[in-house]
């Protein structure tokens, strides 16, 4: 069975429903505080997971802290885990620090950011989503999603050169719906909403996808209305991860 | 010296912060300048090479941000904390960097510098103090262009060493009464002579001495027994003996709260056998299936909030979140709600009060934004009323849910016990002089009693990861109980949590502070945030560490449970605290307070002839119907991923729903329904009826989308003016407390018709304030009596929720429930400047009817909407069902239900008890005969609202004038 690391505590706060995610795309899923990683071994692990939630109260800047105990605790291991081929994602916060440890869009020095939104504000919003190309694993094969953002600082920036590159090299894994906000709710360049690493295997977005994993979550679903769930994303990758680790 | 690291976005990436504070520096001030936001790092002991580069690395982003070297500029401001407030971005960045760094770097304070052009020196300092800064918690310095930028470092320093004092009692009544306000105890005369007689007596004073206490009590008592008598701990106004006369007649009332409330849950408690547990703890416990219990507790945080929104706010809110934390074994939170009012945001009267209404709003919005978002848990949905009472003191209301397995480690998660030998621990946030008096300062009205010392701010954080911790040690059956600590400190929890072993003994040097210097009452009473108690029996002590450690929780134990009678505190190795319990606890004089029934006699208003098209968009857009989603869009309401029906909901998102639903629990199929009911300008009239609607708002909210009324675990929160009698201070002191006589007299007759208990509740008994007019005078303002019911129902199967959106054309429109002639204190006759007196009457076997019928149609699952009329009445209700589906509809008002005849009566009067359900044709006869109360009232279908004869007016331009209003606050 596949098994995935949920990592928990210093305020990251999805962490419940991102289990809950995998578990119903067949995966054994174990939340795990970030200090517990000194003395665990990540070896037996196929998915590694950074949830959403407000690392250490978004203190000097969003994730940015989380990347550094990430770092500090454990950094060899999830470089390894990595190299290994395996699969890492990280949603909304968790995203924010796969950039700010520069794994995202690849290991190496930090070349993109995530930054205040445009309108310099807080929002929950359900907004439109396209996956782009089929490089990523999470996103391969989803036509189109729909899912909320919740966040402060998802505004994706990069010099333009930089951008340039990834887009080129195929990193950019997932673009909003639309270029105005509020269907681009943040301001980010080219309305990028997630990235992926030259392998495809690590994954993070601004949306939530463990926010949509039941029918009853969809903002319109009353009025008959549904779309792909999130849910779809973490069945990508314990497929992957059944068929490949 | 120290190391200032200064750092701003780079010129091609604005900071959208920057941004933001322009718009508003324009928006309220009328100040074009433009800004640039430098953020700045003072590491007090200093960093050089190695380590200041770690440092930059920390705080710079490499993308778009830079240190600073210089910059253009007209003038600067510098904002800053003041000494001893909480400066958490300050302490994360301490840990972090000497984590870097491999050593404690010492102090980090944080403060911000704005930049700007098109402001002078004068301009700047007026933009910092009424926009940018709170003098409250804040201190800012002002340069213009090539002065050199110094700022003081905000380091405490108290330069002394605490001590107990004896406080002498030998005064006579003047002097005893002077004692109590010179030191902010508020208690009355009454309670100081009980506490005189208590150091008198001769069995005492032997006892003290052998333990080596001075006959007069020290300050440490004096202190702890105020806080423990304390309106907000003892509710003494809800106890009191009062003398009320009224329109039925005069009687004696021993005790608001046991004659209503309590009593009226009591007898609910014998048919519904889902409370778990209500009134005894620090929350209601309710139970949600056969594996778990939901808990449920409001607060409010208004004296705070009217210093420092921001902080008030803030910690409120993560306040609340503690009690159903410490309810029973403790709970993890999953939803909350807010509820603000203020002045009108618009307000431009004779008034000055000292914070603009919009600015106090600002701030509140932004506390809870930060306090919920921060601590993981989903801000379901909320309230925001205006009314100008307010402008003296803003209501804040907040409320938590937490939800626990019935069952945690082989016990009863809703009972607690403390054994003799137990530990008294201490997890989360050290202690400093925040919020010192805050118990006791909920006793006095605002103005000038309200001291600097009141104001603490919360730290979501911190708290997070006590929470966390928590949940841990609990599900290994760690400790025997746990309690929060808010108003009155460690005194009130561990004084409270020591009535289960009958005494304490606490070693106050144990007591984990923020810097040096605090007086031992002070320790005891601080209010310092992000604390739990618990009581720990030795053995699991080394465990319990374990985990503390590895959540980067502080734990301290600081004292035992014991069995000796006593509650007794150690300073510097000796006693400076030996009370009995029984003394603290129940020994004091019950108030004796008089009510009689004086209600004012409005005029009825002249009404002029209405053009109705014009009309109902005046009424959509007035400032308490109008939307408010630009609060609720901040606000998280979906993480932990159980949300069913969110705040704004329809075709566009943006319709607003009735109730939200929350499903706990992902692999189970129940829900939480969460819904206020709230209309304090009933009061102006009688507040008997205030009460009867703003319950069945409340209700219907929970029906509307799709509970039982046989499951609806209530809150009341009465937020009251002053109503204790004074011929000087308070000469309409009597009314106001028959006012709340009769908001309780309602409150039990109409809860014990439905079934629907208060579970748990909460009182703020001085919302009055002194505020400025223009020449200086001084006026005292008071809120109207006011009361928030908030629900926490279950719903059977999240599956058959309904919103209250229109759905597809052709579907048949129904009113159930009677529009009577009743526009006293409404909406309409507020935008008419009218109060008038025909305040909506609740029909108790009427309404009972419409709700059972109503929820038994949702759920045979053939209601396609389903919406409540409330403020605004009918008119105001099918705007909102249409605007949410964005769909029109024909109506007609004839044979409408009731003794509504005018067209402003039938669209504007606020009768209760009624909805506006749609319903599919194929389904019209059986809902006919499941709700016999519904009349049919038209039809869903094209682009606008027609009602026959009256208006026509289409959807998406009564969707703007409703949604307009406040489009300026985003």
């Amino acid at each position: 069975m596949v098994k995935a690391v949920v990592l928990t505590g210093y305020g990251i706060n999805c962490d419940y429903e991102t289990t809950r995610a995998l578990e119903l795309a067949g995966a054994e899923p174990e939340r795990v505080h970030i200090s517990s990683l000194v003395s665990k071994s990540l070896d037996s692990y196929q998915i590694l997971v950074v949830p959403g939630g407000f690392s250490f109260g978004d203190d000097i800047a969003a994730g940015k802290m989380l990347a550094n105990k990430m770092k500090h605790v454990a950094g060899r291991q999830i470089e390894k885990f990595i190299t290994d081929g395996k699969l890492v994602i990280g949603i909304c916060n968790g995203f924010q620090a796969l950039v700010k440890y520069a794994l995202l869009p690849e290991v190496g020095e930090q070349k993109v950011t995530l930054t205040f939104n445009g309108s310099g504000r807080f929002e929950d919003r359900w907004v439109p989503l396209k996956p782009v190309g089929d490089k990523c694993v999470w996103t391969r094969g989803i036509e189109e999603l729909y899912l909320p953002v919740r966040h402060g600082e998802g505004k994706l920036v990069a010099p333009p050169e930089v951008l340039k590159d990834i887009e080129g090299r195929g990193l950019v894994a997932l673009r909003y719906g639309g270029s105005g906000y509020p269907d681009n709710p943040n301001g980010s360049l080219n309305d990028i909403a997630g990235l992926c690493d030259p392998s495809g295997r690590v994954f993070g977005l601004m949306p939530h996808p463990e926010a949509y994993l039941h029918r009853t979550n969809h903002p319109r679903w009353t009025r008959g209305e549904s779309g792909t769930l999130g849910l779809e994303v973490f069945r990508n990758a314990v497929d992957y991860a059944e068929a490949e680790l | 010296m120290a190391t200032r690291i200064l750092v701003r976005f780079r010129g091609q990436y604005p900071d959208a912060r920057a941004g933001y504070v322009e718009k508003r520096i324009n928006s309220y001030l009328g100040i074009s300048a433009s800004v640039d936001r430098v953020d700045v790092y003072t590491i007090e002991e200093g960093l050089g090479g190695e380590e200041l580069e770690k440092a930059e690395s920390l705080f710079v982003d490499p993308v778009t941000q830079e240190t600073l070297a210089d910059g253009d500029y007209e003038s600067l401001v510098e904002v800053g904390f003041l000494p001893g407030v909480k400066d958490t971005v300050g302490e994360t960045s301490r840990k972090a960097l000497s984590e870097l760094a491999g050593r404690d770097v010492g102090p980090i304070y944080t403060s911000v510098q704005y930049r700007l052009r098109g402001a002078g020196k004068e301009e700047t300092e007026r933009i910092a103090a009424e926009l940018l800064a709170n003098s409250m918690i804040q201190h800012w310095r002002v340069f213009g262009r090539g002065e050199n930028v110094e700022m003081p470092i905000p380091k405490v320093e108290l330069g002394h060493v605490g001590e107990a004092k004896a406080v002498s009692l030998e005064l006579d009544d003047a002097g005893l009464e002077k004692l109590s306000a010179d030191c902010s105890l508020a208690l009355g005369l009454a309670d100081m002579k009980t506490i005189k007689e208590y150091y008198s007596r001769e069995a005492v004073g032997a006892e003290r001495a052998e333990n080596g206490l001075p006959e007069s009590p020290t300050d440490v008592e004096l202190e702890i027994i105020a806080q423990t008598q304390s309106e907000h701990c003892k509710h003494r106004i809800f106890n009191g003996r009062i003398k009320y006369s009224g329109p039925e007649g005069k009687e004696e009332i021993d005790s608001l709260f046991k004659s209503y409330i309590k009593k009226s849950s009591e007898e609910i408690a014998k048919q519904r056998r889902w409370i778990v547990s209500m009134f005894w703890d620090n929350a209601g416990v309710a139970s949600l299936n056969d594996e778990w219990n939901y808990v449920v507790k409001c607060e409010t945080h208004n004296s705070p909030s009217a210093l420092d929104p921001y902080g008030g706010a803030i910690t409120g809110i993560v306040g609340v979140y503690r009690d159903p934390m410490g309810t029973g074994l403790g709970s993890k939170i999953v939803g909350s709600t807010y509820g603000f009012c203020t002045g009108s945001p618009f307000y431009d009267g004779e008034l000055r009060p000292r914070m603009p209404p919009k600015r106090l709003l600002d701030g509140v919005v932004e506390g809870v934004k930060d306090g919920g978002n921060k601590s993981g848990i989903p801000t379901a949905c909320g309230t925001v009323f205006f009314d100008d009472g307010w402008l003296g003191k803003p209501l804040v209301y907040v409320s938590a849910v937490g939800l626990m397995p019935k069952e945690v480690a082989g016990r009863k998660s809703h009972e607690k016990h403390i054994d003799s030998g137990d530990r008294v621990v201490m997890a989360g946030g050290r202690v400093g002089k925040d919020g010192i008096h805050g118990a006791t300062e909920s006793s006095l009205e605002g103005g000038a009693w309200i001291t600097a010392g009141h104001v603490q701010i919360g730290d979501p954080f911190t708290q997070k990861k006590v929470q966390d911790f928590i949940l841990e040690a609990r599900d290994e059956g760690l400790y025997n109980a746990i309690t929060d600590l808010g108003a009155g400190g460690i005194s009130s929890a561990a004084g409270e949590s020591a009535c289960m072993s009958n005494g304490c003994t606490l070693d106050l040097d144990q007591v984990p502070l923020k810097y040096l210097g605090l007086e031992p009452w002070e320790i005891l009473v601080s209010e310092s945030q992000e604390r739990m108690l618990l009581a720990v029996p030795p053995k699991n002590m080394e465990r319990l560490r374990e985990l503390a450690e590895r959540h980067d929780v502080e734990m301290s134990d600081i004292g035992v449970f014991e069995g000796t009678g006593k509650f007794t505190a150690l300073y510097g190795g000796k006693k400076v605290c030996f009370l009995d319990m029984g003394f603290l606890h129940a020994g004091f004089p019950q108030l004796q307070l008089e009510a009689e029934w004086a209600p004012k006699e409005w005029d009825e208003p002249t009404l002029p002839e209405e053009e109705h098209g014009r009309l109902i968009h005046e009424m959509v857009a007035r400032e308490n119907i109008a939307s408010k989603e630009w609060v609720q869009r901040q606000y998280d309401h979906e993480v932990q991923g159980g949300s069913v029906i969110k705040p704004f909901i329809g075709a566009g998102n943006d319709g607003p729903g009735d109730a939200a639903v929350l499903r706990p629990v992902l692999d189970r199929k129940e829900g939480l329904a969460i819904a206020a009911g709230f209309n304090p300008k009933y009061s102006k009239i009688d507040a008997y009826h205030m009460a009867a609607l703003s319950l069945d708002e409340a209700l219907r909210k929970v029906i509307s989308v799709g509970a039982a009324l046989g499951h609806v675990a209530l809150n009341d929160n009465f937020c009251w003016p002053n109503s204790v009698y004074d011929s000087e201070k308070n000469p309409d002191g009597r009314h106001k407390l028959a006012q709340l006589v009769r908001a309780n007299k309602a409150l039990y007759d109409y809860t014990t018709y439905f079934g629907t208990p208060c579970i748990s509740g909460k009182d703020s008994m001085f919302i009055d304030g002194a505020v400025k007019d223009s020449s200086g005078k001084e006026h005292k303002v008071s809120g109207l009596g006011a009361v928030m019911f908030t629900a926490v129902a279950k719903v059977n199967d999240v599956e058959k929720c309904v919103s209250m959106d229109f759905k597809g054309g052709g579907d048949y429109v129904y009113i159930v429930g009677e529009t009577n002639a009743e526009l006293g204190a409404s909406e309409y006759y507020e935008a008419r400047g009218a109060v008038g007196n025909g305040v909506p009457e609740l029909d108790k076997e009427k309404a009972k009817k419409n709700y059972e019928s109503v929820e038994a149609a949702i759920a045979k699952g053939i209601v396609r909407s389903c919406h409540g009329c409330y403020r605004g009445g009918l008119g105001v209700a099918l705007v909102m069902c249409c605007a949410a589906g964005d769909v029109g509809a024909e109506i007609g008002l004839d044979g409408l239900p009731g003794n509504a005849k005018t067209v402003v009566e039938r669209l504007y009067s606020e009768s209760g008890a009624r909805f506006v359900v749609t319903v599919a044709p194929e389904c019209a006869s059986e809902f006919e005969s499941l709700v016999a109360d519904a009349k049919r009232i038209g039809t869903v279908g094209g682009d606008s609202l027609k009602i026959t004869g009256v208006l026509d007016e289409k959807v998406k331009a009564l969707r703007e004038s409703w949604q307009k209003t406040f489009r300026g606050f985003w």
